[in-house]
């Protein structure tokens, strides 16, 4: 295989003298993962533990006309049934979104898409649940569907949401940014303008864990645990206190290990809400974990944008502007996890990674009979969309000028002088160095070579593809003053207890779903205190043990807990000086810090470890004022700026002629995320998102008949890439750390998935090109890049 | 109905539904929780165990056709203590992120190298192909299986489906 990625240990591993911090070590999650030993929600069993299971639509758009539960309830395994108009009794059957808007959380009147919940069965165990559901009987007044979101504004349009008084179409939103004027005074007077229409089809972040919760009521002293699929056990907690009205204190969220989020796992779910109603009503632990085919028909999808891009350009290849107008497809309920004043996420960022004159973007969201959700699957807020429409335009227009798209690209980058980076939509990029990165990976793929072979192959007939694509990435928010969720400003916590023997645990607010928090963080506090991770217990997941936070998504784990935990750690540290002065009867001022010891400036043999210094926290040393008698601290991190993480793909295709299959032979990755804590979680975090790609740009796509049906409700149907779709990635990278965070660290955990779909669809316009294709949508399937082939392409929908 | 195996190297007779799949008798009836499940299909792989020695989607074979047959999961790759060499592997090389499809990956992984110590990368890529992993690119389960093929345990000739540890037996009986 081929990789630049660095392997070496940080070069204090070897010496015992000097504790690791930053570097390549072995995760310290895995030897329960490699045992088995994971506990993963459906492996939560408590005593007296019953099972729910879900009856779902089987329609997209219908009224609800009655529901029978006799049978089901008769049912000698059966210890509840529970429906919409049960719900309206305890004021549940509606729940706030993420997005200011309501979902029903079972139906009362009106199914709004296939899959939608109807009726909530406890049973004995989770087979008789199941059977229960064939036992009720539910009747339905179907209603014509709206499928298509280009149709949503139609006069005629059937309104989906007639539960909103005064509601008479189907139009969540309109939302614009950057100067139109301005935009529209650049494209007038530019050499040369393209447009494209650019759909991002709808696609599902399958994670292999499915959704699930236990919800645990105790009727006598009020208290809710709830064990939860989720990536924001704080931010769920304060909305269930919201929602449900049970006092905050008085609620424990528990989120376990985690099978895989990618956004999957942020929103709250009626299955969830309806375990807790189960364990309220039957007085008994409720568990509750949706199948394969609920997962994908009910819970957040992704994407689903219909962009119409235009760029305008000098006939040189100057690009001097872009400008969108983006339909977004948000299903029956406005239920997208992302900040309050975003409600298009961050897609503002399309501006890319280039020095432009005007951007102009609106933004119009739309109500349709397909499943909620909306910000999921790795997207960065939106971010996703956004680079996949600026790099497939920033190709069409090197075809419309005749410019190898990579050289298209280094003509126009941001300058690395320019930083930070003021663009056209209100960003400001904290930090980037754009053409070494773009150079290491023409250079690692061969760039010109490939590019021979290409004109070799086509004199041959052979259909041969390079695809090259450069995204800039925006993760890590806060700042709390500009983001929120439901009103929380978007920080996290941290806090630190070095015990006195010197092993140490850092509680933290963000959860895990595979990212490696556990070895992460703990290598953050290493490197601060000199504590070796394996004395470092990084303690997560649940709402009763750790510091109050936002979560995990967005990239945010590293760019915002990584900075609180830098932080504590420093706090701890400052706090340390001060207490080995008093060991060493020296001045605080007159000490000196190395990793794991304060030593008396010119005496470095004079000095006491970290470790001397938390027992002498905790013992008899008298303390200076002011200075209490542990080694902790805690700290709430609001970050001043978000990251910018970017990175230069290439990808290299080879497409079967006669078939249209598309075989990704290779892929080179260069990513710069500023400082790299662990280099070999940088590289399967990298690796992970690349695989994404290769699904959405080939096989993945949630699709719709005319009817509503969800046409891709199983892995039968919704295909992900295996190890046979896949290549052996290269990867590399470039180091820009962030001038404002703690640490200079950006963020990883999005920037693969952002980047690739373009460098692969790019790469397969390439291949196509004797066909004279200048676009394609995803996925880019056999039949669809035949049809290509053909001079039919079409949007998939 | 009643149904008898061997589970890790542990004889087990349980009184069972007849349609209960073998998935949710090793979870639930046998507590054994490493296996997991993940569609509804037979085409994630989360749940794979060896059945007399082969690779099976333990979602779609009832529990009572295991019946008479030898089981090995995740739980027995430890033997006398001892990590299986897929296992070191996988945390040599990054093999796994979220740890949900691991033991199928690493069941898989063991039962190839039983039959071909040393597969080359598309043999591997090849023999999990029926396997789906959503976190790491599959690059470094690759890499992890090839450290397992270097690195042979001295048990490893007698590995198969009743090699297994004693280190297990409580959690099969209990």
């Amino acid at each position: 295989m081929t990789t630049t990625q660095e392997h070496a240990p940080n070069p204090a591993a070897g010496d015992p003298n000097r504790p690791i911090g930053f570097g390549r070590i072995q995760r310290k999650e895995d030897p329960r993962f490699v045992r088995g030993k994971g506990n993963y929600i459906d492996d939560i069993v408590l005593p007296g533990m019953l099972h729910g299971a879900i009856l779902r639509a089987p329609v997209a758009h219908a009224r609800l006309v009655s529901i029978d539960t006799t049978e089901a309830l008769a049912h000698p395994k059966v210890r509840a049934v529970i429906t919409g108009k049960d719900l309206q009794g305890l004021n549940l059957a509606w729940a706030p979104t993420l997005s200011a808007d309501v979902q029903a959380v079972l139906v009362t009147d009106k199914v709004r898409f296939q899959g939608q919940e109807v009726a909530f069965v406890v049973a004995e165990d989770r087979y008789a649940a199941r059977d229960a559901l064939e036992l009720i009987d539910v009747e339905y007044d179907v209603l014509p569907p709206l499928v298509d979101a280009r149709r949503a504004l139609d006069p005629g349009a059937p309104v989906i949401r007639d539960d909103i008084e005064g509601r008479t179409d189907n139009r969540i939103f309109d939302w614009e940014v950057g100067d139109a004027a301005e935009t529209e005074a650049v494209f007038a007077t530019a050499d040369v303008v393209v447009a494209q229409e650019v759909v991002y089809p709808r696609v599902h972040p399958a994670p292999m864990e499915t959704c699930g919760a236990v919800a645990d009521f105790d009727p006598v002293d009020g208290r809710l645990t709830l064990y939860e699929t989720t990536q924001a056990p704080h931010a769920h907690r304060t909305l269930y206190a919201i929602v449900a009205g049970i006092p905050e204190h008085k609620i424990r969220i528990v989120s376990p290990d985690i099978g895989g989020g990618f956004g999957n796992k942020v929103g709250i779910y009626p299955g969830y809400v309806l375990a807790v109603v189960g364990s309220i009503v039957t007085g008994k632990p409720v568990k509750w974990v949706e199948d394969r085919s609920e997962n994908l028909m009910s819970t957040s999808f992704a994407r689903d944008y219909i962009m119409q891009g235009e760029i305008a350009a000098t006939k040189e290849g100057k690009i001097l502007a872009v400008r969108t107008s983006v339909l977004a497809d948000h299903g029956a309920f406005n239920a997208t996890a992302q900040p309050t004043k975003n409600p298009a996420g961050f897609f503002s960022i399309f501006t890319g990674s280039y020095d432009l004159k005007a951007a102009y973007c609106k933004v119009t969201g739309v109500y349709t009979n397909k499943a909620p959700g909306g910000v999921a699957y790795a997207c960065s807020f939106r971010v996703t969309e956004a680079v996949y429409l600026v790099e497939r335009m920033v190709d069409v227009l090197a075809r419309k000028l005749d410019m190898d798209p990579a050289e298209l690209r280094l003509k126009n980058f941001i300058k690395p002088e320019q930083f930070p980076y003021a663009n056209k939509t209100g960003w400001v990029y904290d930090s980037g160095n754009y053409e070494p990165a773009m150079r290491l990976s023409m250079q690692m793929a061969g760039y010109e070579d490939l590019r021979r072979e290409q004109r070799e192959k086509r004199g041959r007939g052979e259909l041969m593809g390079i695809g090259v694509s450069f995204f800039t990435e925006t993760v890590g928010a806060g700042p709390r003053k500009h983001f929120d969720i439901v009103g929380l400003g978007m920080a996290d916590g941290a806090e630190l207890r070095v015990h006195p023997t010197g092993k140490a645990v850092v509680r933290i607010s963000v959860q895990s779903q595979g990212q490696g928090h556990e070895t992460t963080f703990a290598q953050i506090v290493a490197e601060e205190l000199g504590i070796p991770p394996e004395s470092i217990d990084v303690v997560h997941g649940d709402t009763d043990q750790t510091p109050f936070g936002l979560g995990t998504y967005g990239s945010r784990s590293t760019p915002v807990s990584g900075g609180a935990v830098a932080l504590v750690a420093r706090k701890v540290r400052d706090k340390a000086k001060f207490i080995a002065a008093a060991m060493l009867e020296a001045r605080p001022e007159d000490l000196e810090w190395e990793k794991g010891r304060w030593f008396v400036k010119g005496d470095p043999s004079v000095g006491k470890t970290i470790t001397e210094i938390a027992f002498a926290a905790h013992g008899t040393v008298p303390l200076p004022d002011g200075i209490d008698g542990n080694l902790d601290a805690e700290v709430t991190y609001d970050p001043p700026n978000l990251t910018f993480p970017f990175g230069a793909y290439i990808c290299v295709v080879d497409v079967d002629a006669g078939t249209g299959q598309v075989k990704v032979r290779r892929f080179i990755a260069v990513d710069d995320c500023g400082t790299r804590i662990n280099p070999m979680i940088i590289e399967g975090q990298v690796h992970g998102g690349l695989t994404d790609g290769v699904g959405m740009a080939l096989m993945e796509i949630i699709a719709f008949d005319e009817a509503g049906n969800c046409l891709s409700s199983s892995f039968m149907d919704y295909l992900i890439p295996t190890a046979m779709e896949v290549p052996d990635w290269e990867t590399g990278f470039t180091v820009t750390p962030s001038p404002h965070h703690p640490i200079g660290a950006k963020g990883i955990g999005e920037s693969a998935t952002v980047g690739s779909p373009p460098a692969i669809v790019n790469a397969i316009v390439d291949a196509l090109a004797p066909f004279g294709v200048t676009h394609m949508d995803m996925p880019c399937t056999p039949a669809r890049v035949w049809e290509a082939m053909q001079g039919r392409a079409r949007p998939p929908v | 109905m009643q149904v008898s195996m061997t589970v890790n190297g542990e004889a087990v007779t349980r009184d069972i539904e007849p349609r209960v799949l073998l998935v949710h008798f090793i979870r639930e009836n046998l507590g054994l929780t490493g296996t997991h499940w993940g569609c509804d299909t037979s085409n994630c792989g989360t749940c794979v165990v060896l059945m007399d020695g082969q690779p099976v989607k333990s979602c779609t074979v009832l529990a009572a056709m295991a019946d008479g047959h030898d089981i090995r999961t995740v739980e027995g790759l430890v033997v006398g203590g001892a990590l299986d060499p897929v296992q070191q592997g996988f945390m040599e090389e990054h093999g796994l992120q979220c740890g949900f499809c691991t033991p199928g990956m690493m069941l898989t992984a063991r039962a190839l190298l039983d039959r071909n110590p040393h597969p080359d990368d598309s043999e591997i890529r090849q023999a999990i192909s029926g396997q789906i992993c959503r976190c790491t690119g599959y690059a470094t389960i690759v890499r992890s299986v090839q450290w397992a093929a270097a690195h042979p345990a001295v048990t490893d000739t007698a590995a198969d489906g009743a090699g297994t540890g004693e280190s297990n037996s409580e959690e099969v009986t209990a």
